[in-house]
Order: structure tokens, then C-alpha cells, then sequence
């Protein structure tokens, strides 16, 4: 049962989008089809889904790893920025002279930087008990003004017309296109490794189990012995070093140079995707192609002359929903008339 | 050397939008309920004041239009965390990224356009009043009203039966409903108390502060107000006084970017946002006083 709740909630955005577009004055077929099929209609189009699809299943997992254990990281958006932040850096100063170590050391700088930045919020909620959610979201803020600096800054490409853009990244920090024709690049398979790690690490290991029972309830885990703060530490740095490496996947993959916005709000639109696919890394899989359709289906939005916000629209709806239909499966809802508290009764 | 006087009127004025979103999550968070929602209500509060004060030039239906449409979004929160008892961490969030979108849906027709505010007539008829006419007389009407909010906040807090009924609720929502309170009402018409709060502190922010609407201009101010609630260890009069730091924060960076061209404008408008994180070290490493003014039923669901 707990599977079908996501495919009502698929069911429910749809019928919500519907009404959308009659109330928009667009025909609503005509919509939905231009808006979820006409972009994965050819192998350009599914390529395109793939490059949208991997960054999000791979900060799915990682903080997947981190809502099991009840630590609630909202900072992959930030995360994902010290990727771009931290593998940018080594492209521009060594992209010239790399050679095949280049892509490798990148990674493991992204990956480096957005456990960083999740080790702050892990630090401030272990050693001062400070709230992680409201720690690691604002350090989202504060990563992306970083990142506007560098390439407002220092980072601003000379020849490119005064544009807040980095020069193009060199070819050695660039990510192998796997399917001709499209724009699918390598990142790709690191999303699939990261499902199967995560296949293997949380839901048949030892660790996956600790981490669920802490997320239960904390004082068992206590009970059991199960370190707790561990628990926080490897839940965030799980979706940090995730996140990391995605920003790096997103300069060395379709952007190919460095943006100030390097991220269309993969770090939050990765926590529905987290959800969505109930925390397994197989549901997370299904969970991102569909929220990165949703992406695409808002940039082919403005065909219709609707925004292209609309995707974000939808994929917040669709959380929404699963929420909604998770209560209504799980429970039975009763239906009470009001209760008249009778004089005496309640002594 | 900035007038001393403009810096202190810009202060209040900056804090204001924090001082309504803050205490309306502070009243929520009394009876219970944790609404991590205030980001999305106070974008989609902004976009929709933004558009009435356009269209009608009326600012009594700008901000009343804002407050209503952060009611609707705060009694579907309600019907998910209160009513189906599910996660409210996690309908908070959907809350946010749902009306972030649709607030930049709604307002993409509207982006780079400005309001032309024509000075109000109260705030010239304040400016008569001798000596309290100097603040009085500079200050929108909305921000003395926030004032107003906070005694009537405080007063309904502590000195009335239904804010003790309240109070009650955010602790033991057993026992209120063993002696006949209605929880759950409670708990709706508070949560709508601070969404529509919410939607009148991003209308402040869209149509008083900037007068105009671009996207990203909430830029986390909801996420400030909900750890102003716990920098205030849930007290009203300290919650004021956290959003006028704040205010401060921000406007000594507006300032600290004039006098000091070499500093990056980037770390300057970091600062309200590391201010936060400093803070809340600060006040919730104390974990036994945390313990002690934190609502103790906040964020579990209640069921009879």
C-alpha cells in the first residue's frame, strides 16, 4: 500500500493541472501532452530528462540517508553549491594543464565541499544543540551569495561580454557525453552507483537499520546503544558529499562553465524526490525522472504562454498530495459531530 | 555619518515585516504547532498585496487580500498537520516549495514593476503631533500597528482566558480536552492567526519596503521570523526586540556598503543570514532552558 499512495498523488497533480490550464484558457490534452510527453518525445528529449533526472536522485539518496535518522537537511541546496564552488576552483586553475586526473580530483572536491558545508550544521546541532534545519537553510543563502561573489568577482570570464559567467571549463574538466546526440553525460552513472549503494548500505546493512531506529525514536536507539549523534553526523555528511558531487556533475556536465544560479533548486526539489520515492533508493530512481520531467515540462511551459514556474508548481503539489494520501491510507478517518461537554462530565 | 535619526526610522521599518510574521508563528507555536510554512505564505502574501495595491491602489484591500491569502494557506496546512496528523516538518516544506512557485507564477506577469505610493494622509496627520510627530510622522501606519499586534499579542497571551486556553493547548493538549477546550479549533484558528500574520509581513515587504515585486524577495525572511520564535524562547517582547536586530543587521550592511566600497556587497547581505546561525548557538546551547520554554507538545499531532 505504501507504494500506491505516490501514484495517487501522481494521479491527483495531474487532475490539479487540468483545472490549471481550463482556467488558463489552454486545452488541456494539448497541454499535458506538450507538457509531459513532447519533451521525451525524441532521444535529444530523453537525454535532457537524464541530465535533470541524475543530480536529483543522487541528493535524493544522500538525504534519504539523513531523513531516515530524523535529521532533517534542507541544505542540499547550499551543498550543491560548494560542489560548483570547490570542483570550479580546480577547473579554472588546473583545467589548462589536466589531464586524466582532472575529473576525479573534482569530484572529490565537490564531494569534500558539500560535506563541508553539512558538517556545520552537523557540528552546530551535536555540540550546541542548534536546530539543523533552520542552520542548514540558511547556509543555502549564504552559499549562493558566495558563489555570486566568485563569478561576479574574481571568477568573471574577460572575454565574455561583462556576463556574470565564468570562463567555459576546459575539456579535461569536462564529463564524457555517453549517448551521441543528446546531452547525457557521465554524471549519469554516478546517480545509478549511488542507487545501488544505497540499495546495498541502507537497506540490507547494519548501519541502514541503526539509522531507521534512531529515526523511529531516538531514546530506543539510545536504549539500544546506537550512537545518536553518529547518526546526525552521517546523515548529513551522506547528503552533503551527495550534493557536492552533483553541483560538480552540473559544471562538468550540461552548464560547461560556472553561473551564479549553477542550480535550478535541485537541493529542494531533491527532498519531494526524497519522499516521493518513500526513502528507497529504487523509489528515489522513479521519483527524480518524474520530478525532472516536471522541470522539463515547465521549461517547454512557455510554448502554451504559461511561466515556466508551473513545473515548480506541480512538483510541490505532487508532495502535497503523497502527504495527504499517506494519512488517508494509513488511517481511517472518522467523521465526528461536535461533542457537548456535558456539565459534570469532566470531573 | 549617516543622520542618526534615518538610520533608526529604517531600522524599525526593515525589522517590521519580521515583527508581524514572528509573532504570528509565535502564537501558532504556542498552541502547538510547528509551521515551518511562513517562507511560502509570506512570498505568496507579497505577490498577491503587490497585485491588489496595484490594481485597486487600496491598501486596506492589499493587506487584507495578503492576510486572507495566507489564512487559506494556513487552514490547508491545518487540514494536513492538524486534522490527518501528518508530519508537520514535512507539510511545512511542501507548504514552502508549493507557494514559492506559486507565488513566482502568479507574479511573473508583475516582475519589475513598481508601485508609486503616494504619501498617506495618517502619516501627515501624525507628523501635527508635537514631539512624537518626528518618529510618528516618518513611520508607515502598518509599522505602529505592528506595535499594536504585539500588546495585543502579549495582552491575549497573558492576561486573557482564551490565551491561558491557548497556552494550555501548546503544553498539555490532553488535559485541555479532558476539561472541554476544543483543540483542534484552537490549533486551526491559530495556525491561520500566523499565516495570515505572515501574508501581511510579505505584503509589508512587496508593497511598503521595496514597492515593487522581483523573485526571490522574500530571500528567507520567513525562515528569520521562525528562528526569531526561538531566539524569543517563545516570549513576545523578545521576539520584537529580535526582529529590530535583525532590522539592524540589515540596514548597517545597506549602510556598511556605501562607507566601505572595498568590502564585497556579497559578504555585507550574508550577514543577516550568518547573524541567524550565531544566535540560535547562543541561545539553544543552553539545553535545560530550551527544555523549560519550548511549548511541550509543539509539533506532535493530537488525536482524541
Amino acid at each position: 500500500m505504501v507504494w500506491l499512495s505516490p501514484v495517487i498523488a501522481t494521479v491527483l497533480t495531474c487532475l490539479v493541472a487540468v483545472i490549471v490550464f481550463l482556467v488558463s484558457g489552454v486545452d488541456p490534452i494539448t497541454a499535458l501532452k506538450t507538457l509531459f510527453v513532447a519533451p521525451v518525445a525524441d532521444l535529444y528529449g530523453v537525454g535532457e530528462l537524464l541530465i535533470k533526472a541524475a543530480p536529483l536522485v543522487l541528493i535524493g539518496i544522500g538525504l534519504s540517508v539523513g531523513f531516515r535518522a530524523g535529521v532533517w537537511n534542507i541544505g542540499g541546496e547550499g551543498q550543491l553549491i560548494l560542489g560548483v564552488i570547490f570542483g570550479g576552483w580546480l577547473a579554472l586553475n588546473f583545467g589548462s594543464v589536466g589531464g586524466y586526473w582532472l575529473m576525479p580530483l573534482m569530484m572529490i572536491a565537490g564531494a569534500l565541499g558539500g560535506a563541508f558545508w553539512a558538517a556545520i550544521p552537523a557540528l552546530l546541532r551535536t555540540r550546541f544543540n542548534a536546530n539543523e534545519i533552520l542552520v542548514s537553510l540558511m547556509l543555502n543563502y549564504v552559499a549562493a551569495l558566495w558563489l555570486s561573489y566568485l563569478v561576479f568577482g574574481p571568477w568573471r570570464d574577460p572575454a565574455g561580454f561583462n556576463f556574470p559567467q565564468s570562463e567555459p571549463l576546459a575539456q579535461a574538466a569536462l564529463l564524457p557525453i555517453i549517448i551521441e546526440g543528446t546531452r547525457a553525460h557521465a554524471g549519469i552513472f554516478i546517480a545509478l552507483v549511488a542507487v545501488l549503494l544505497g540499495l546495498f548500505v541502507l537497506e540490507r546493512g547494519f548501519a541502514g537499520f541503526q539509522l531507521r531506529v534512531t529515526g523511529l525514536s531516538a531514546n530506543s536507539a539510545r536504549y539500544a546503544g546506537f550512537p545518536v549523534n553518529k547518526a546526525v553526523w552521517i546523515g548529513l555528511l551522506a547528503g552533503g558529499t551527495a550534493a557536492g558531487i552533483a553541483g560538480v556533475g552540473e559544471i562538468s556536465g550540461p552548464l560547461g562553465q560556472i553561473f551564479p544560479t549553477a542550480s535550478p533548486g535541485y537541493g529542494y526539489a531533491a527532498i519531494v524526490a526524497a519522499f516521493l520515492g518513500r526513502l528507497h533508493p529504487v523509489g528515489i530512481l522513479f521519483a527524480g525522472l518524474l520530478m525532472a520531467l516536471l522541470y522539463l515540462g515547465g521549461d517547454y511551459a512557455q510554448i502554451l504562454g504559461l511561466p515556466s514556474s508551473i513545473g515548480g508548481l506541480f512538483q510541490g503539489l505532487l508532495l502535497f498530495f503523497l502527504l495527504t494520501v499517506d494519512v488517508l491510507i494509513k488511517f481511517r478517518l472518522r467523521i465526528e459531530g461536535p461533542r457537548v461537554p456535558v456539565a459534570g462530565e469532566a470531573s | 555619518m549617516p543622520d542618526l535619526m534615518a538610520v533608526l526610522l529604517a531600522t524599525l521599518v526593515a525589522g517590521t515585516p519580521l515583527v508581524y510574521a514572528a509573532l504570528g508563528e509565535l502564537v501558532t507555536e504556542r498552541a502547538g504547532v510547528l509551521n515551518l510554512g511562513v517562507e511560502g505564505m509570506m512570498v505568496v502574501g507579497a505577490v498577491i498585496g503587490f497585485i491588489v495595491m496595484l490594481n485597486t491602489n487600496s491598501l486596506m484591500l492589499a493587506m487584507g487580500a495578503a492576510a486572507a491569502s495566507g489564512a487559506v494557506l494556513g487552514f490547508g496546512f491545518s487540514v494536513l498537520a492538524v486534522s490527518l496528523m501528518a508530519n508537520q516538518i514535512a507539510v511545512g516544506l511542501a507548504l514552502t516549495i508549493f507557494a514559492t512557485s506559486l507565488g513566482s507564477y502568479l507574479g511573473r506577469p508583475y516582475v519589475g514593476m513598481a508601485l508609486v505610493l503616494e504619501p498617506s494622509a495618517i502619516m501627515q496627520l501624525a507628523g501635527e503631533i508635537p514631539l512624537l510627530g518626528l518618529v510618528l510622522g516618518g513611520l508607515h501606519p502598518l509599522v505602529w500597528l505592528s506595535w499594536v499586534l504585539f500588546g495585543g499579542v502579549w495582552f491575549f497571551l497573558y492576561r486573557t482566558r482564551a490565551g491561558l486556553i491557548l497556552r494550555a493547548i501548546g503544553e498539555a493538549p490532553e488535559s485541555a480536552h479532558a476539561i472541554g477546550y476544543p483543540v483542534i479549533r484552537i490549533r486551526y484558528l491559530a495556525t491561520m492567526f500566523g499565516a495570515a500574520m505572515a501574508g501581511i509581513a510579505g505584503a509589508f515587504v512587496s508593497v511598503i519596503y521595496t514597492s515593487l515585486w522581483t523573485e526571490g524577495l522574500i530571500a528567507g525572511r520567513g525562515w528569520i521570523a521562525v528562528a526569531l520564535v526561538v531566539f524569543a524562547t517563545w516570549r513576545p517582547g523578545r521576539c520584537v526586540a529580535g526582529a529590530y536586530l535583525f532590522g539592524g543587521v540589515t540596514i548597517a550592511q545597506l549602510f556598511a556598503q556605501g562607507a566601505w566600497a572595498a568590502v564585497p556587497s556579497e559578504l555585507m547581505s550574508a550577514l543577516p543570514y550568518l547573524a541567524t546561525i550565531v544566535v540560535l548557538v547562543l541561545i539553544s546551547r543552553d539545553a535545560a532552558r530550551m527544555r523549560l520554554s519550548v511549548p511541550a507538545s509543539l509539533g506532535k499531532p493530537f488525536s482524541t
